[in-house]
């Protein structure tokens, strides 16, 4: 293996690991806010994707104006599904909040299914060129999930500590009856925090259509990002995002070892970090109160 | 003087069991009012109940003339009632500063907040050398602080206080008793308390109610209360001692 390879499979893992991350992002979110493990969270990533391929390429508007009309979509629809369906499951047991995702999970995918086909599609984004550095060739579209990755997380970042909007959402995932106590609208809040996170899994879902084409089967990305999240310390954010990115880059290397057990390795990782740290790489200083 | 807040035979249930029934209790503007009794006599559901964290089955709370029972909690802070729950519950991943930030949501009055927060620093210097650190990491004084200083950021005409004595040493009972009483003083705000430890609370407060599985039993101004036999024996713990100079087992309380 030579060192160019090495360079060559390192960064194709982090942008997988990226990739991962976003949709990790969004279900940490999620569960800080509400405890609501969100299992349909890969196939809203697929959803929108499907979503984002329909205005830029069956309606003819482009990527970026497509794109944009897309995450915008994805929000409303993750702000209404929390609205119309998970509120109304607040107190019940976690048992049928399992079942109730993983339900809506299935859904989405027959839906996918039946508006646009099992078959396979693919998007023309302006991510296709090739760059080449002292010998490394990295397409553009892995170029782009990263720098999107870093991009989303900083703002996320600025949006969470610097805006009193971002600050009550934090005190509402913290301590919901003092958040409410405090004049802050958590019901409101929380379905924000649910579009935020469907924009983010939409926008994970569109920069990685050119790599691994649209369609149905693309929800199975969710699971990973879970594994990734779980590694790292389920309910971190910085956790989620290393995590995910040990899953990613860990991915090639392995399946390049030994290639028979291409695509089970990040849940063998998932089962390590399990056995060995089973809170977690970096879990949350201390327990949520309840 | 009218009353700020009433409670007009107030009734709440926890599934099948009645938790307090036909508490009424008046809270007059400007005064500080408190309620006292033991675990379980339902003075947390009263203010939860009061605060919208719990629906009442029947009867009404009233505040400033407006029916406000079974609306949420948020839209109740909002009317101007802020509740300082039990237990110091504060925002623990968040700096002191947030925490502050976060109590005065809804208000648009920039300037005034930020004069609202540095009063806060002012009543409670421990929590202006602080500001930057995480609220989860503050000593229990200093967390039941940081909430008392978060409800002062909202603005709110009535304070509701929950157990603000819980798990404190009497030192520190004694300062943030200090400071409560000068926040009614100073700002005007109306506070609604409520005490397991009958001794401080009946010295800082105007007007007392006690309560007993659920039901208001005593309603009397605090001077009168602090004279109670009842009162005195089972909430301040001085008995008289009977007539051989034991101290009487089987006294009965007199509302029973």
């Amino acid at each position: 293996m030579a060192i160019s390879d090495v360079f060559q499979l390192l960064l194709i893992g982090l942008s997988q690991g990226c990739g991962y991350a976003l949709v990790a992002i969004g279900f940490v979110f999620i569960y800080r806010a509400t405890e609501v493990v969100n299992f349909a969270h890969g196939e809203i990533m697929m959803f929108g994707a499907f979503v984002v391929l329909t205005f830029a390429e069956f309606w003819g508007l482009g990527f970026w104006l497509g794109a944009a009309l897309g995450l915008m979509t994805m929000a409303a629809m993750g702000y209404l599904l929390d609205m119309l369906v998970m509120r109304r499951m607040i107190g019940e047991s976690q048992a049928s909040i399992f079942i109730l995702t993983v339900a809506i999970g299935l859904i989405l995918k027959a839906l996918a299914g039946m508006i646009w086909g099992f078959s396979p599609q693919i998007m023309n984004s302006p991510f296709q060129g090739q760059l080449s550095l002292g010998g490394i060739v990295i397409g553009t579209d892995r170029l782009a999930i990263m720098v999107g990755t870093v991009v989303v997380c900083v703002l996320l970042w600025a949006f969470f500590s610097k805006t009193r909007v971002g600050l009550a959402m934090q005190a509402a995932s913290q301590n919901q009856l003092a958040a409410y106590y405090s004049r802050v609208p958590v019901r409101r809040l929380v379905s924000v925090i649910w579009a935020i996170a469907a924009l983010v899994a939409a926008f994970a879902g569109v920069l990685m259509a050119p790599i691994t084409q649209i369609d149905t089967e693309m929800s199975l990305f969710g699971i990973k990002a879970i594994a990734g999240a779980v590694v790292g310390g389920f309910g971190s954010i910085p956790g989620a995002l290393i995590g995910c990115l040990i899953i990613g880059v860990s991915e090639p290397f392995l399946d390049y070892l030994y290639p028979p057990l291409k695509g089970v390795y990040a849940y063998i990782i998932l089962l390590a970090v399990l056995f060995v740290r089973p809170e977690g790489l970096i879990p949350q200083t201390y327990q949520k109160k309840v | 003087m009218s009353a700020l807040l009433s409670t007009r035979n107030v009734e709440t249930w926890y599934g099948p069991i009645m938790a307090i029934g036909g508490v009424s209790i008046d809270v007059p503007e400007g005064a500080i009012v408190c309620v006292l009794g033991a675990n379980g006599a339902g003075k947390t559901t009263l203010l939860k109940t009061i605060s919208g964290a719990i629906d009442c089955r029947k009867g009404q709370v009233i505040f400033r003339g407006k029916e406000v029972q079974n609306r949420n909690p948020d839209a109740v802070a909002a009317c101007g009632i802020a509740h300082v729950p039990e237990g110091r519950e504060v925002f623990p991943f968040m700096s002191v500063e947030e925490n502050l930030i976060v109590g005065a949501w809804g208000r648009a009055d920039k300037d005034a907040v930020a004069r609202d927060m540095e009063a806060v620093y002012a009543y409670f210097p421990d929590l202006a050398s602080k500001r930057r650190d995480m609220a989860g990491f503050l000593s229990g004084g200093q967390q039941q602080m940081l909430a008392i200083g978060r409800g002062l950021m909202g603005n709110a005409a009535l304070m509701i206080l929950d157990e603000p004595s819980l798990g404190l040493s009497p030192l520190l009972t004694q300062q943030i008793f200090a400071i409560v009483k000068r926040i009614n003083r100073e700002r005007g705000i109306t506070i609604l308390l409520v005490e397991q430890n009958a001794v401080a609370a009946l010295d800082l407060a105007d007007h007392g109610y006690v309560m007993e599985v659920g039901r208001i039993v005593m309603d009397a101004p605090t001077a009168e209360l602090r004279e109670s036999d009842d009162i005195r024996e089972f909430y301040l713990g001085k008995s008289d001692e009977g007539i051989r100079g034991e101290k009487r087992w089987k006294k009965r309380k007199t509302w029973r």
